[in-house]
């Protein structure tokens, strides 16, 4: 599991992320919402060593982020982030042999080179792995960062609002994609989102955040309500049920 | 299926023939500069046959060193600030040596420093250096803003700014001992044994150096974000790759004086030629085009145009224009 202890992150004398403390990657999807500034990526960030936390402590499997040897976590936990802007000119074989880093440093053996086509498979990556990412389509290059994680083989996948520019169709491929690497490869992945619907559809928790604190967390059901949504966004919404979801109506 | 062979056919294919891209064209630098050594060395010799050829050999070994340097320091530099635009010699780090230089003959005198040991000195210039590079760039690099042409300003009025305070300082000097120091700086290829062969262990070491932080240098070129995500200890290697870099430069500048532009034209072609994003492709390429450029356009200059030494000065003229090229169009990437 992903501990968090009275983790708190501040900039200036704003507190973004303000003593928080809750256990993330459970089995299967959490997703996090909240309002832009809740404290979300900040929150993601610090459990992937991007940003160091101000006090508190994050441990992943007991291991405490801020002093185990970072090889040893990039095998449990894999982040991904959406500013994927890249200097020099990779194919996507080339990238997702990157997610075999922490296994061989940077060594390919055989067993590599399997997890390497194991994920591009998965991703229906084959027809254009020789190909430069520069060349690809966004929903493509998006789908070629998600192999990499998926070959660093890690129980833990933490994903920064993954369906950021893409389009619907896209979108939902994302999501499905997620949800059959959370249930056939035993993925425990935490992802912030902004569309709360996807998040009501595909997680199995959801943990909306409000002014760097956590609000609630809990099953969709529990979470996506009216009540719970006028605190977090601040908005009138209401909230039907489609298929076993919740689903909330937020257009009007 | 026949798709499905097809496309591993694909997928395999384009590696392979990537690969053998990079092993031809390092064989081919290699052999162009295999024969421009031989030519710079052995032809159109007139006089003594073993004085010639030993002042050349001197000459070649200080240009030898200065494209490992400037090309490895310049490709490294661009893989830790993520651009290919910027280079150490743009950011000022040769004119920080320079002024290092001359604060030093300030302080302590000429006569002072030429009566010290020059190992002891050197080591302590170089430790100094290193210091003061590195915290300066961590400084610049970890900054916020990361806009490239800020970035571009920052490095380019540091450089001014270095060269002024030199300038000041060389003015308030004795003229005597300006004249030891600017003879120190003369971009000449014609150095002393001692220089050379202590410039050479210290490249050496820096490539110890460098053969131990191995592949972590690719997983850079994915980013900060992604190279901690793959476990990189981004700080610390960011940390020695800078040291590593003010201490190539270092040994470059004070060997031939400063050469703004070489490393960005030799760094920019290896990438362009060889197209792999793997430092032990890019590195060899880069030094063998420096060493390609250097002895080269000694050669031209030299025994085709009958000039003498004015070879910086069209490096800095072709690489200047290269320079905006790539500023105007990766600018507004």
């Amino acid at each position: 599991m992903i501990v968090l202890q009275s983790v708190t992150k501040r900039y200036a004398d704003t507190a973004v992320v303000d003593d928080v403390s809750i256990e993330l990657g459970h089995p299967g999807i959490t997703s996090v919402i909240g309002a832009n500034g809740a404290g979300k990526s900040t929150l993601l960030s610090m459990i992937g060593r991007l940003l160091q936390v101000d006090s508190g402590t994050i441990t992943v499997d007991g291991l405490d982020v801020t002093t185990t040897r970072g090889a040893l976590l990039a095998r449990r936990l894999a982040v991904l982030r959406q500013d994927n802007h890249l200097t020099a000119r990779l194919t996507v074989r080339d990238l997702v042999a990157f997610g075999r880093f922490p296994h061989g440093r940077g060594r390919l053996r055989p067993s590599d080179q399997e997890a390497i086509d194991r994920a591009i498979d998965y991703l229906d990556l084959d027809p254009v792995g020789g190909r430069f990412l520069d060349e690809l389509s966004g929903g493509q290059r998006q789908r070629a960062f998600l192999a990499m994680t998926l070959a660093q083989d890690t129980e833990y996948l933490l994903l920064d609002e993954p369906l950021n520019s893409l389009d619907l169709r896209h979108c939902v491929q994302t999501m499905r994609l997620l949800r059959r690497a959370a249930d056939d490869l035993g993925k425990r992945i935490v992802l912030v989102l902004h569309d709360i619907n996807f998040a009501a559809a595909y997680s199995d928790r959801i943990v909306a955040m409000r002014a760097g604190r956590i609000h609630v967390a809990g099953k969709p059901t529990e979470v996506i309500t009216t009540g719970v949504l006028r605190q977090v966004y601040g908005l009138d919404i209401a909230v039907a049920e489609f298929g076993g979801h919740p689903m909330a109506i937020y257009h009007l | 299926m026949p798709t499905d062979t097809l496309s591993q056919a694909v997928t395999g294919v384009a590696p392979l023939v990537r690969r053998h891209r990079v092993r031809l064209w390092i064989l081919a630098l290699t052999g162009v500069t295999v024969l421009l050594v031989t030519v710079y060395l052995f032809t159109d010799v007139t006089g003594s046959w073993d004085y010639v050829v030993q002042l050349r050999t001197r000459k070649l070994a200080a240009m030898l060193l200065v494209a490992v340097a400037v090309a490895t320091a310049t490709v490294l530099f661009q893989t830790v600030t993520e651009n290919r635009i910027l280079t150490p010699a743009i950011m000022g780090l040769d004119a920080l040596y320079v002024l290092l230089q001359t604060v030093l003959v300030y302080l302590f005198g000429a006569s002072a420093l030429a009566g010290t040991d020059p190992v002891l000195r050197w080591t302590v210039e170089l430790v100094v250096l290193v210091l003061f590079a590195t915290a300066l760039f961590q400084w610049i690099f970890t900054g916020a803003g990361r806009s490239i042409h800020l970035l571009v300003l920052v490095g380019v009025l540091f450089g001014v700014l270095f060269r002024s305070v030199t300038q000041l300082l060389q003015r308030m000097i004795d003229p005597a001992e300006f004249a030891v120091l600017q003879d120190a700086f003369f971009a000449s290829f014609s150095v002393s044994e001692r220089l050379l062969g202590l410039s050479a262990v210290t490249i050496t070491l820096a490539a110890a150096g460098l053969v131990l932080v191995g592949r972590q240098l690719d997983v850079l070129v994915l980013g900060r974000a992604h190279a901690i995500g793959l476990g990189v200890h981004h700080r610390q290697l960011v940390a020695i790759v800078f040291a590593l870099v003010s201490v190539l430069v270092a040994v470059s500048t004070a060997l031939v004086g400063p050469i703004t532009f070489l490393g960005l034209i030799v760094a920019n072609l290896a990438y362009h030629l060889i197209g792999s994003h793997r430092h032990w492709h890019t590195i060899p390429a880069a030094i063998l085009l420096a060493v390609i450029f250097l002895v080269g356009g000694h050669l031209l200059l030299e025994r085709v145009f009958d000039l003498g030494t004015v070879l910086a000065v069209v490096i800095e003229f072709v690489g200047g224009i290269f320079f905006l090229i790539l500023v105007t169009r990766k600018g507004t990437r």
